[in-house]
């Protein structure tokens, strides 16, 4: 990108020169398309008044066309090089930031002040469109700009569970020292005590014969911390990493990620973040493009009370709208867009009778917006949009026969019916946030003077003619209807104006145009005052179409405990409307709380009400159950706006955020920057101490994605930044739930199974040489063979639990997505934590201490059936590494829900391995070829031959694992319930069912008890799993169709 | 599913062009639909409930309930300990006064009697107690090449050359290299047991005691080998000397039978074989059953044990015993394995017992919440 060339205005000609070299100050030349590489001011523009189009998508994420225009000084130097290099202006403004929708500066030129804003700025990161060429001067460059301000830094990222091992190694280290003084100290008074005398038979080595007891014990020390190493499980972190990396691959694998129609499977594009899938507490979401698919879509309409877009059956009834439904053809208009489907024919009908008001309703739309069209060949029209909503508008108006053609500065040129027809452009009365409508007037061929206004419905109905009331009430039934479906709807109506009133009109709008102070007031007075007496020609409704699945996906992971904030640049309302299509605001939520502050005061006030206000309510409901303290029984929204949330953000409010926040169902922020994103996620990752999951399509959710504990790039329409930045890619949001409830699910369970066992396995191997310790003067003698040593976690034990990690399932993938309850384990971390293991140490040490035991004591006694002993080292060596072998092998094997073919393999191969290696090493060959490596000649076949051997294997090996298994049994007694009243025992079956519905039947238990219907709502997640009554599915449907019910 | 698929792959048609174009593309992308890569592999879902694993824990209890009784009840043993550490033990003497320098010989006889009668073959077992064999130093300390037949391990310019393995010092060379070397071969248990039968008239019979056959197999054949190349060990071992501790050279174990002479003494082999654990017991001899099978082996009366006490425990609080023992088709009387599993055998069967009442109990309670839902 730095050496990407640019045209650069030095002196009195134009020359080629790379952005690396662009410095603050410089005149540059963009050129259409070119991708904007520093903070620009506007000087200049090939368009007309200045105006410079730009998309600004990798910045907010937007895709629409922005418009910028540059000071009419400046935009009077147009294209003379020679006038532009001599430009000497000088900008003052304020230092580098990140705030990408503001900029206040003041231009210094020809002893004139000229105030500067972000109209004026052409942001790192945009696009040029629809321009020929600019010109700008160069404000900001490199690390300075606004898009640099708002990269969030990268970190490396890991899991929980490795920050958990690395822990947990230094433990096991402590622990290896601790043991390792022990026998060294033990060996220290051993030598002082037993060893002089016994130096009869065994002389004292050279150092230690000079008295020096504790320099023997030194040497033991270290001696046993080499012996005992194999507790420090190094081997571990390899096989965590092929286990992780055998997730990766299933993800990349899974058809049910794969998005057929962009070809695009999922793809982990990091290996080290599996399981934390399975932990995720917060979900951080971006809107377009992620829960949308940012396509915008004319889907009905309501004109002159009579409502369109439905389409019926025979019987009169409605039809469901599917990919099959027929569409209307709109081949008698040659102009129309192919891509444009609208299956109520009706409508098509009634514009070929050339009703009045279904014209003019077209006629508005094609004449009422701020759309630039684009006609690279004849009748091929594309359509520049500041918003998709009104590029979708447009669009339906030119496909009923209302081509929006072409636009100058005075005219707007539309192809009626085809016929051409040249409006006349009086005034643009522009849409803002607080007017909330726009207006267009106009003079037609026949010299009628027309104002045309779309917008909100509540801000037009307020300024219809009263002889509308009829229709208004029809058209706001209809509207209520569209609401309902999660359409945008807006308004439509026009009025006639009288050539006079107009003319006097426009006289004043001149002049409050031209005063500097108090001019956007006075031109709302002026717009307010036109704009009234209207007559409403009926209401659109777009759909901003939802990706497949949205509500559902959401409805699911809400289920599992997961709560999704919704960061979005967006405007509060499209916020909000897509809250309410996704199902996160309901109209049955108890409120829903707006915070939209500008200052700090203001912002902390309206944190304290809302908290305030859930907190009352919460005690009155359940002040004496304190179960229900942490979760939220009454639904709470929370929206808040970027300027808030900048304040809300500062240090001290920081705090009352996060809490109020967390007490709400659900929360949206909007017109939110990149870094604010970032902010919002950090704080919770900081503060809240939970894995957070930032999901995002574009540019400006990158910062978010690599703040967040693991970001989800959506592979979609805006560019790849997101993805490339991301740890997980899919096309589609409604994988997410299949990345997290299954594949992180079971990644987590086999990670925390595996970690288990393998702890376990480790150190139920290497603690025999501990008690050995104490019956062999503690001389760091080891129990095994030297090869059983170097063999035991590579070859005999690795590939069973290897196995394990890689495909294990407790539940299936379909129960998985049935009760998302069963996600909570995860988030509350039981399967793998300090707890955990410290049991499975236990489990090892007590194996350890019984392997080594039984052995000793039959020891003592045991002989061969020809009289002669076998308790001799080697035989012992070979008893206990095949009880040892055996005992891990039975415990994987309990371990172990889901034996495919592979892990017969791996766990019957292993001991068959393991049998074979024993044979080939004490066999005659290899001893007679080295007989100092192989000294165990012979051992296996006297030993193994043996029936007492056998018994003595037999009984540690139950002595060893029944303890286990009585405990398994006895913990998962509430789990055998529940998969008995889940259909049956298969249908789920696993610990992790055992644990969450341990910590749910609480909650049972008052459920049975009768609480109130409210709470059973809420519950009836956990109650579905627990009393299989309610299926997941159901629940989501359920939902749904009250949304869809209206 | 395959419906599914395939209704979304009509999907990608409908975008125009481009739809086309995906689809042409999309074999390219679309993961296999195979059991591994979907993770759908066939698999066998045990499932541990009550059911299963509460009769296991029952079969477990009464099987290794009747094998411990068995182990505890069948063979004899006889445990003689004769260290000498009383004053009133006959071989407080010998236990006194001898030392490894001392080349005179001690005896001493124990008396005892068996109370019942040790029938088919008897074998006698030397114990040694607080005798560390399994110490990391003793281990080590021996030369498995030699001891294999290894010749350059006997010569002596080889073995300063640092040929012959350094593990056996410091009982590795003298002024020629030790043969056989190490702390082990060193400290070989070189007391002689004798037994007698004291008639009811007073006479003493002898009992033959086989020394051969006491050793494995493998160890015997395999790993213990005397240099090749001449039959009379005499030469073969010239240039060596004796261990210290050792009264005779290694080619004198035995004279009588060059099977069982040099490195191939069977005595020799089963000391080799280190203990585990401090206390052990190393087979001695074989009392074989005599030809006619009318009378026990050991009839029950009076016998006398003499013991020429050559091996000094003393020193380091050891003990010295002799044991007489049977063999059952199990291997030997085994008193702690009978135990721990009548041990381990009644623990599963109660547990079993306080789970299935669990069991019930849960069973109940949870059918009664399933109502009142």
């Amino acid at each position: 990108m730095n050496l990407q060339q640019l045209f650069f205005v030095p002196s009195k000609f134009l020359q080629n020169e790379k952005w690396m070299n662009v410095r603050v100050g410089d005149i540059i030349k963009l050129e259409n398309n070119h991708f904007v590489a520093a903070d620009i001011l506007l000087l200049s523009s090939s368009e007309p008044y200045g105006l410079c189009y730009i998309e600004t998508a990798e910045l907010d994420g937007e895709t629409n066309l922005k418009v910028r225009q540059a000071l009419t000084v400046t935009s009077d130097l147009g294209a003379d090089v020679a006038k532009l290099a001599d430009f000497n202006g000088e900008v003052i403004c304020e230092p580098p930031n990140n705030k990408l929708d503001k900029f206040t500066g003041t231009l210094y030129w020809r002893d004139n002040k000229y105030p500067l804003d972000n109209e004026k700025m052409l942001l790192r990161g945009c696009v040029l469109r629809n321009t020929d060429w600019c010109f700008g001067m160069v404000i900001f460059a490199g690390l300075q700009t606004k898009l640099m301000q708002n990269c969030g830094r990268t970190k490396f990222k890991r899991t929980s569970i490795d920050k958990l091992m690395n822990t947990l190694v230094l433990w096991i280290f402590g622990f290896l020292v601790c043991m390792g003084v022990i026998l060294a100290i033990g060996n220290t008074i051993w030598e002082q005590k037993v060893g002089r005398t016994f130096s009869v038979y065994l002389l004292w080595d050279e150092p230690i014969r000079n008295n020096n007891v504790v320099f023997s014990g030194f040497l033991t020390f270290w001696s046993y911390i080499i012996i005992l190493n194999t507790m420090v499980p190094i081997s571990l972190y390899v096989s965590v990493e092929v286990i992780r990396l055998g997730h990766s691959y299933f993800i990349n694998w899974d058809r049910k990620m794969y998005y057929i129609q962009k070809d695009t499977p999922a793809e982990a594009r990091t290996t080290t973040l599996n399981e934390e899938l399975g932990q995720v507490e917060f979900i951080f979401s971006d809107k377009t493009g992620t829960l949308t698919q940012n396509i915008m879509v004319f889907n009905k309409c309501s004109i002159n009370g009579k409502s369109y877009g439905d389409v019926y059956d025979e019987f009169g009834h409605k039809v469901e709208i599917t990919e099959r439904t027929d569409c209307v053809d709109f081949s008698f208009n040659p102009l129309s867009d192919r891509k444009f489907k609208f299956h109520d024919s009706s409508l098509v009908e009634a514009i070929k009778m050339e009703e009045p008001s279904v014209q003019e309703f077209f006629r508005l739309l094609s004449l009422c917006h701020t759309v630039m069209p684009e006609e690279k060949n004849e009748g091929d029209l594309v359509y520049q949009a500041q918003s998709p909503d009104e590029g979708a508008l447009v669009t339906a108006a030119r496909n009923f026969g209302f081509v929006f053609r072409s636009r100058t500065p005075e005219t707007v040129t539309l192809y009626e019916m085809g016929i051409a027809v040249n409006y006349q452009l009086l005034a643009i009365l522009d849409f803002n946030n607080v007017r909330k409508r726009m207006s267009v007037i106009v003079r037609n061929p026949a010299g009628h003077i027309k104002l045309y206004c779309k917008g909100a419905d509540t801000i037009i109905f307020d300024r219809l003619d009263p002889s509308n009331q009829v229709l208004m009430n029809t058209t706001s039934e209809h509207l209520y209807e569209f609401a309902g479906e999660g359409l945008r709807t807006l308004a439509l109506a026009y009025k006639d104006l009288d050539e006079n009133v107009l003319e006097e009109w426009m006289k004043r709008l001149l002049n409050a145009s031209t005063v500097i102070e108090n001019r956007e007031e006075g031109l709302a007075d002026l717009y307010e005052e036109i704009e009234t007496g209207l007559m409403l020609l009926g209401a659109t409704a777009v759909e901003d179409k939802l990706q497949e699945g949205v509500p559902e996906t959401i409805a699911c992971l809400t289920l599992a405990n997961i709560k999704i904030w919704v960061l979005t640049g967006d405007k509060l309302e499209t916020a909000m409307n897509i809250g309410y299509s996704c199902n996160m605001l309901r109209d049955d939520m108890n409120e829903v709380f707006i915070i939209s502050g500008h200052s700090v005061s203001e912002v902390q006030q309206q944190l304290r009400l809302v908290s305030s206000t859930v907190d009352v309510e919460k005690t009155d409901e359940f002040s004496e159950d304190s179960v229900f303290e942490e979760t939220i029984i009454a639904e709470y929204a929370l929206i808040i706006n970027g300027h808030s949330l900048a304040h809300a953000l500062e240090p001290e409010l920081e705090q009352v955020l996060l809490e109020t926040a967390c007490l709400c169902k659900t929360v949206i922020c909007c017109r939110v920057t990149p870094m604010q994103k970032a902010q919002v996620v950090e704080l919770v990752k900081t503060n809240k101490m939970a894995v957070t999951l930032a999901i995002g399509d574009g540019a400006n959710d990158v910062s978010m994605i690599k703040t967040a504990h693991i970001g989800v790039g959506i592979s979609g329409q805006e560019g790849m930044q997101a993805v490339l930045a991301s740890d997980y890619s899919f096309a589609q949001f409604r994988y997410l739930q299949r990345l997290l409830l299954v594949h992180g699910r079971w990644s987590y369970f086999r990670m925390c199974n595996f970690l288990f066992y393998f702890f376990y396995k480790n150190f139920a191997f290497t603690l025999v040489h501990f008690w050995f310790g104490f019956f062999c003067g503690f001389s760091a003698q080891t129990v095994y063979d030297q090869w059983f040593i170097t063999l035991f976690n590579i070859v005999y034990t690795s590939l069973p639990v290897l196995a394990m990690g890689l495909f294990d399932q407790d539940v299936n993938e379909a129960n998985s997505h049935r009760y998302p309850s069963l996600y909570r384990p995860g988030q509350l971390n039981l399967l793998f934590n300090k707890r955990q293991f410290f049991l499975c140490t236990l489990q090892g040490m007590g194996t350890s201490f019984l392997l080594f035991f039984i052995p000793y004591g039959a020891f003592c006694l045991v002989v061969r059936d020809d009289g002669s002993h076998i308790s001799d080292q080697q035989a012992f060596a070979v008893i206990i590494s095949t009880s040892l072998v055996i005992v891990v092998s039975v415990q994987i094997g309990l371990d172990t829900y889901y034996w495919t073919a592979v892990n017969h393999v791996f766990v019957w191969g292993s001991l068959a391995v393991y049998f074979a290696i024993l044979f080939a090493m004490h066999s005659d060959g290899l001893f007679s070829i080295l007989p100092s490596h192989f000294p165990f000649i012979g051992t296996a076949r006297n030993c193994l031959t043996q029936k007492s051997v056998w018994l003595v294997i037999m009984l540690t090996t139950v002595a060893c694992v029944m303890p286990g298994l009585a405990c398994r049994l006895c913990r998962s007694r509430p789990r055998s319930r529940t998969s008995d009243s889940c259909g049956g025992p298969g249908a789920v079956h696993a610990d992790t069912v055992a644990r969450c519905t341990m910590f749910s039947s609480d909650t049972l238990v008052r459920l049975a008890s009768g609480l109130s219907g409210h709470c059973v709502k809420k519950q009836c997640g956990l109650v579905g799993l627990c009393f299989g009554g309610l299926p997941m599915r159901q629940d989501c449907n359920y939902q749904l169709g009250r949304k869809k019910g209206g | 599913m395959a419906p599914s698929y395939n209704a979304k792959e009509e999907d990608g048609h409908q975008p125009g062009a481009t739809g086309h174009g995906g689809a042409g593309t999309m074999t390219n992308k679309k993961p296999d639909n195979t059991a591994f890569k979907q993770q759908r592999l066939p698999a066998w879902q045990p499932i541990l409930t009550a059911g299963t694993v509460l009769p296991a824990f029952f079969v477990i209890g009464l099987i290794f309930i009747p094998i411990g009784f068995i182990l505890i009840v069948y063979g004899l043993t006889l445990l003689i300990d004769y260290t000498g550490v009383d004053m009133s033990s006959p071989c407080y003497n010998c236990s006194q006064s001898y030392s490894w320098n001392n080349t005179q010989s001690c005896t001493c006889s124990v008396h005892f009697s068996l109370d019942q009668p040790f029938e088919s073959n008897v074998f006698m077992y030397y114990g040694l107690s607080n005798f560390y064999q399994n110490h990391r130093r003793y281990v080590k300390s021996r030369d498995d090449s030699q001891l294999n037949g290894d010749k350059t391990s006997l010569q002596y310019h080889i073995c300063t050359l640092n040929r012959c393995s350094k593990e056996c010092e410091p009982y590795r060379s003298s002024d020629k290299p030790i043969a056989p070397c190490g702390a082990i071969a060193n400290s070989l248990f070189n007391d002689t047991l004798e037994l007698y039968y004291i008639d009811p008239n007073g006479s003493r019979t002898a009992i033959p005691l086989v020394k051969k056959g006491i050793a494995w197999w493998t160890d015997k054949h395999v790993k213990f080998r005397n240099p090749s190349g001449n039959n009379n060990l005499t030469v073969v071992f010239q240039g060596t000397s004796k261990p210290v501790n050792w009264r005779k050279p290694v080619f004198e174990l035995d004279p009588l039978d060059s099977d069982n002479n040099g490195f191939i003494n069977e005595d020799f082999i089963v000391w080799m074989r280190t203990a585990a654990l401090p206390t052990f017991r190393k087979l001695y001899c074989i009392i074989q059953k005599k030809p006619n099978n009318m009378t026990p082996t050991l009839p029950r009366g009076e016998y006398i044990l003499e013991v020429t006490y050559n091996y000094p425990v003393r020193s380091f609080d050891g003990r010295k015993r002799m044991i007489l023992s049977t063999i059952s088709w199990m291997g030997g009387k085994n008193p702690f394995l009978g135990i721990a599993y009548i041990t381990v055998g009644s623990v599963c069967f109660c547990l079993g017992l306080v789970l299935l009442s669990i069991h019930y109990r849960y069973g109940k309670r949870n059918n009664s919440a399933e109502i009142s839902s």
